[in-house]
C-alpha cells in the first residue's frame, strides 16, 4: 500500500531558480494493483517515486508506504520496497551473484537465506548461464535480469518501477512488462511510470496523469476515456494535460 | 549506526577496489615499486654525481706569487690538484666554471715568511659549486701544512718543544648511533613521502567510491537499500583509508627491503664501494639500516589520524562532483596543497614550536623529523595527535553531512 498525501518537492535551482519538481500530488496504489504515472519529460514522475523510496525528502506533504512513513522511518520503507530505474545501474565489477548477494546482505538477509533466494530468482528468471560472469560484460537483458532479482532479493511488498523499459529492445521490453505483471498477481503494490501510452493501456489498473509536477487527473483507464470522450491513451492524455500547447510549452523546459 | 553493516559495505568496496585498475596502481603497484625505484634512482644519480666531482681534479690558477717561486712549484706538485696556467680572467673563469679556484699569493710571499711575517693568502672559489668547495679544500689544506712546517722548522731552529704551539690534541668523535645520524638526514624526505603516499592512496578509492559511482548509475541503487546513510559513508570511507594506509605501509616496508638488499650487495665489496654504498642509501633516504625502527613506529602512528583526515577531505571532495573527471579536477590541485607544508617541513632550521604544532601536515614533517632523529617531545607529540585527531573528526563528520545532503547526492 502506497498513501501520498499533498506530496510537494521543490529543487533550488541556479540558473533556473525554485522549480517546484512536484505539487500537492495525492494518491492511493493498492496491493495487488499496478498504478501507473503518466507524465513527458520532466513532468515530475521520477522525484514522485524518489521521495516514496526516500531517496528525497519531501519539501511539503507526507507520505506512507507499506504503513510506514516516509520521512520518519525511511530505512523501513526502504526494506519493503523494490525500486527499479533506468537510473539504478549495477555494479560492473561484480558478478551477477555478487551483486545480488551484496543487496541481499545489506537488507538483513542471512547467507543460507540469499543463496537460496538466489537460486529461486536464477530459476525464474533464467539467469544461471551469466550468474557467476562480471556485470559489465552484460547485454541489456542480461543487465535488467541482475537488476530484477537486485529488487526482489528481500522479496518487497511494494515494487516502484521508474520508466523500467526506456531504452531497452523489444524483446527485453516485453519481459519486463510481464515481470511487472508478475508482481501485480502476486498481491505486490506496484507503481509504474512511464510515458509511453501503450504500456499504461496494457498494464494499469489505475492511471494518474501528471503534468507539471501536479497530478492532472487520475482514474482507471475506462473513467478517463469516459470523462475526456476520447478512446486513445494518447488523445486522453494530451487532453488531460490541457491541449497540444500546454504540452509543448512543458517540454521545452 | 551498525557495525555489520558497515562491514558489509567495507568488504564489498574492497572486493570492488581490487578489481580495479587505477586504483590498485595508487594503492599497491605504485608504493610497492615504483616509489623505491624513484627514490633510489634518484639517491644512485645523486651518488654518481658526488663520486664523480671527487675523482676529477679540480684546476686552479695561481695569481701573482712570481717572486715565490718555491710555494708555485710545490702547489704544481700536489697531486690533488691540477694547476693551469694563469689567464687575465681569472675570475670569470671561476664564474664559467672552467677553473674550480683560484689562489693568490701576495707579492714577496717566501721573503715574508723568512723575515717573519707574510701578507694573507687569498682563495677565490664559486660559493656553494660542490666541485669549487673541493678544490678549495685542497688548497686550504696545502697552505695549512706549509704553515704547520714553517712553525714547526722555527721551533727546531730554537730547540723549543713541539708541544709549545700544540699543548694538546683536539679530536672528534661521534656517539650518535648511526640510525640517529640517519634520522637527520632522512628525516625531512621520509614524512614527505609518507604524507604523498597517504594522499595519492586515498585518491582513487575515493573517486572510484563517490563520483565514480554516481556517474556510473551505481549511487542511487545502493541508497535504495534500507542501510542507514551514515553506515554507507562509513563503510565507503574505511575502504578509502585502507588504500591510504597500504600505499604508506606498502612503500616503507618495500623501501626498506630494497634498502637491506642494496646493503647486503655492496657491504661485501672494499672500503670505496662501502661508502659508496652508504651515500647512495643516504640520497636515497630509506636505509632500514640507518633508521631508528621506533621512531618509524612513532612516524606512522602520527600518520594514522591524518591519513584519516585526507581519506574524508578527499571523498567529501570527490562526493560532490557528478563524475569521475571532474573529480580528478578538483583533488589533483589539492596534491600541491599539501606537497607545499610538507616541503617546508623537510627545510633545515624549521623547528617545532607550540603554534607550527597546530597547523596540520607541517606538523606531522616536523615531529616525524625529530622522532625519526630520536628526538621525542611528549607534550608536542600529545599535542599534534591530539589535534590531528580533532581535524580528522571534524573531515568525517563533514563527510557524513555531505553524503546526507540529496543536493550533493542527486546534483542537478
Ligand atoms: N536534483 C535536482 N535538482 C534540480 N532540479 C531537478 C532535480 N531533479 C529533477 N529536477 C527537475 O524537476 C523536474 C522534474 O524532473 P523529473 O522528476 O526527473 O521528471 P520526469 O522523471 O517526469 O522526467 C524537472 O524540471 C527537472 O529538471
Ligand atoms: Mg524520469
Amino acid at each position: 500500500m502506497i498513501e501520498a498525501h499533498h506530496l510537494t518537492k521543490t529543487f533550488k535551482d541556479k540558473k533556473r531558480g525554485v522549480i517546484t519538481a512536484v505539487d500537492d500530488v495525492s494518491f492511493t496504489c493498492r496491493p495487488g494493483q499496478i498504478y501507473g504515472l503518466l507524465g513527458a519529460n520532466g513532468a515530475g514522475k521520477t522525484t514522485t517515486l524518489r521521495l516514496l523510496a526516500t531517496l528525497l525528502k519531501p519539501s511539503g506533504g507526507h507520505a506512507t508506504v507499506a504503513g510506514y512513513d516516509v520521512e520518519r522511518e525511511p530505512e523501513k520503507v526502504r526494506a519493503q520496497v523494490g525500486f527499479l530505474a533506468a537510473s539504478t545501474a549495477l555494479y560492473g565489477r561484480l558478478t551477477a551473484r555478487e551483486m545480488i548477494t551484496y543487496f541481499g546482505r545489506l537488507n538483513g538477509m542471512t547467507d543460507a537465506a540469499i543463496t537460496a533466494r538466489i537460486r529461486h530468482l536464477a530459476t525464474e528468471l533464467d539467469m544461471a548461464e551469466f550468474l557467476d560472469r562480471r556485470c559489465d560484460k552484460f547485454s541489456t537483458g542480461m543487465k535488467q535480469k541482475t537488476s530484477i532479482a537486485r529488487t526482489l532479493v528481500h522479496d518487497p511488498a511494494v515494487m516502484i518501477f521508474d520508466e523500467p523499459t526506456l531504452g531497452l529492445d523489444v524483446m527485453t521490453a516485453r519481459a519486463i512488462v510481464s515481470f511487472v505483471r508478475e508482481c501485480r498477481n502476486r498481491g505486490k503494490t506496484v507503481i509504474y511510470s512511464t510515458h509511453i501510452m501503450s504500456e499504461v493501456a496494457k498494464l494499469c489498473d489505475t492511471v494518474g496523469i501528471i503534468h507539471g509536477g501536479r497530478l492532472v487527473a487520475e482514474g482507471t483507464l475506462p473513467e478517463l476515456r469516459t470523462r475526456f470522450g476520447e478512446q486513445d491513451m494518447e488523445e486522453v492524455f494530451v487532453k488531460a494535460v490541457g491541449g497540444e500547447a500546454a504540452l509543448a510549452a512543458a517540454l521545452k523546459n | 549506526m551498525n557495525l555489520h553493516n558497515i562491514f558489509t559495505v567495507y568488504l564489498k568496496e574492497l572486493k570492488d577496489t581490487l578489481r580495479d585498475r587505477r586504483s590498485l596502481m595508487s594503492m599497491i603497484i605504485i608504493p610497492t615499486f615504483v616509489m623505491p625505484a624513484l627514490t633510489f634512482g634518484v639517491g644512485k644519480i645523486a651518488a654518481g654525481v658526488v663520486s664523480k666531482a671527487r675523482e676529477e681534479t679540480p684546476a686552479v690558477m695561481i695569481v701573482g706569487g712570481d717572486d715565490s717561486p718555491g710555494v708555485a712549484a710545490a702547489l704544481r706538485q700536489d697531486k690533488k690538484l691540477k694547476v693551469v696556467p694563469t689567464a687575465a680572467d681569472w675570475k670569470q673563469q671561476i664564474s664559467d666554471k672552467k677553473v674550480r679556484a683560484a689562489v693568490l699569493i701576495p707579492a714577496g710571499f717566501e721573503a715574508g715568511l723568512k723575515a717573519g711575517a707574510a701578507d694573507p693568502v687569498v682563495i677565490y672559489n664559486y660559493d656553494g659549486e660542490l666541485k669549487s668547495g673541493f678544490a678549495v679544500s685542497e688548497l686550504e689544506k696545502f697552505f695549512r701544512d706549509l704553515r704547520d712546517q714553517t712553525v714547526t722548522a722555527r721551533l727546531a731552529e730554537r730547540a723549543l718543544p713541539a708541544t709549545l704551539v700544540k699543548p694538546f690534541d683536539l679530536r672528534r668523535e661521534n656517539v650518535a648511533a648511526p640510525e640517529k645520524v640517519g634520522g637527520n638526514l632522512l628525516g625531512g624526505i621520509v614524512p614527505y613521502l609518507i604524507i604523498i603516499l597517504c594522499f595519492t592512496g586515498a585518491m582513487y578509492p575515493a573517486m572510484d567510491l563517490t563520483a565514480g559511482e554516481k556517474e556510473r548509475g551505481t549511487m542511487e541503487t545502493l541508497l535504495c537499500s534500507p542501510v542507514a546513510r551514515v553506515d554507507l559513508v562509513l563503510g565507503k570511507f574505511l575502504m578509502v583509508l585502507t588504500g591510504s594506509l597500504s600505499a604508506m605501509l606498502l612503500s616503507l616496508t618495500s623501501m626498506g627491503l630494497s634498502a637491506m638488499a642494496a646493503g647486503m650487495m655492496f657491504g661485501g665489496g672494499g672500503g670505496a664501494k662501502l661508502a659508496a654504498a652508504a651515500m647512495q642509501a643516504k640520497a636515497a633516504g630509506t636505509a632500514m639500516p640507518m633508521i631508528d625502527p621506533v621512531g618509524l613506529l612513532g612516524v606512522v602512528g602520527m600518520v594514522l589520524p591524518v591519513a584519516v583526515l585526507f581519506s574524508a577531505v578527499i571523498f567529501t571532495v570527490a562526493l560532490f562532483a557528478k563524475s569521475y573527471k571532474e573529480a580528478q579536477s578538483y583533488v589533483a590541485p589539492m596534491v600541491f596543497l599539501i606537497i607545499m607544508p610538507a616541503v617546508v617541513g623537510m627545510l633545515p632550521g624549521i623547528d617545532l614550536n607550540a603554534r607550527l604544532a597546530l597547523v596540520p601536515i607541517l606538523n606531522l614533517s616536523l615531529v616525524c623529523k625529530e622522532m625519526l632523529s630520536g628526538i621525542w617531545h611528549w607534550n608536542y607529540i600529545v599535542l599534534i595527535f591530539g589535534s590531528s585527531c580533532v581535524y580528522a573528526a571534524v573531515a568525517l563528520t563533514l563527510a557524513v553531512k555531505m553524503f546526507n545532503r540529496e543536493d550533493v547526492i542527486f546534483r542537478a
